[in-house]
């Protein structure tokens, strides 16, 4: 399935973007983009972020209404539905997904939130802050290609 | 696990350091609660982790139970004694109390800066949970000695939650 990862910070920063594309089908969030002189690729990211962070308003008010971390499908567009899960120190992690898979967003946010935590947990590491570590994107990579 | 002496000793230099750099009490209370915010905010992940099996709190009175007892006891190998709510017209507030704080063992404020209490550290790690759990709050440390001598460090938490939107989710 194509899918778009994003983690948000508590204060609604963006700290780290991962996309898995594994056909063609991704292009159809392109089509529908904005007309502008943008080219085909900056457009789905335009319109990606554009539906993710749409769906960040919905999180905010579910995340308080269950003491569940994992929120399922909290929101639509087209023929893509958002995940979400919430961590207890209310980082929110999306997904803009094509295909029904809650066993295995569960399982990869789950997996994501352990990886998230040892790097957290270094003091160095400024909370909310960009996650540009290349091996911590690498095991989400890992992560992505074995439970999406 | 951190020995005792281990972490005075390192307590005792982060005092030490902080007020190197300061003049006053106030600015020192301030960067011992910066320094202890930055623990509290990694500590609701880590307890919610490996305590609570994948569960948020998304109420104020929960976070601060988890504080009481979760946060205390894996910081300070101790709940703290008391959790009480205060009636406030403008705040929700509650007092944590703790009769022996660990970071005060080993601390001996001269008499000049009696105000002082190191406390602040502790007061910045409940801040600190409490912002990450999504509960924004003033939090500030007080000397509460009891009257007959017992417990001379002992130390209250004063936690104040004003912030409009906040209060209208505990509704």
């Amino acid at each position: 399935m194509n899918s778009f990862f994003v983690m948000v910070g508590s204060d609604d920063t963006l700290l780290f973007e991962n996309q898995v594309i594994n056909n063609g089908k991704a292009a159809s969030l392109a089509s529908v983009g904005l007309s502008s002189g943008m080219d085909k690729a900056d457009q789905k990211d335009v319109l990606t972020h554009f539906v993710l962070f749409s769906a960040l308003d919905v999180v905010d008010e579910e995340m308080w209404r269950t003491q569940n971390m994992f929120l399922r499908k909290v929101d639509k567009f087209e023929e893509w539905e958002v995940s979400a899960f919430v961590t207890a120190g209310n980082i929110r992690f999306l997904i803009l997904h094509d295909a029904r898979n809650d066993d295995g967003i569960r399982t990869f946010f789950t997996r994501v939130y352990d990886l998230y935590m040892k790097m957290a947990l270094n003091p160095f590491y400024k909370l909310n802050s960009p996650i540009t570590s290349p091996s911590f994107a690498a095991k989400v990579r890992a992560l992505a290609d074995e439970h999406l | 696990m951190v020995g005792l002496s281990s972490f005075s000793y390192l307590f005792s230099e982060l005092i030490r350091h902080s007020q190197s750099r300061v003049t006053a009490i106030g600015p020192l209370e301030a960067k011992l609660d910066a320094a202890g915010f930055q623990v509290g905010a990694r500590m609701v992940d880590l307890i919610s982790l490996r305590e609570k099996s994948g569960k948020r709190e998304v109420k104020l009175k929960n976070v601060l139970v988890l504080i009481q007892t979760s946060v205390f006891r894996t910081l300070f190998g101790k709940s703290a004694d008391a959790l009480a709510q205060y009636s406030s017209d403008d705040a929700e507030e509650y007092h944590i109390v703790d009769n022996e704080p660990l970071v005060n063992r080993y601390i001996s404020v001269p008499r000049d800066m009696s105000d002082l209490n190191c406390g602040a550290f502790v007061a910045g790690i409940v801040k600190g949970v409490l912002a990450g759990a999504g509960f924004p709050a003033e939090v500030v440390a007080h000397n509460t000695p009891d009257d007959d001598g017992r417990y001379p460090y002992c130390t209250t938490y004063q936690v104040r939650v004003t912030a409009v939107d906040v209060r209208a989710r505990e509704k």
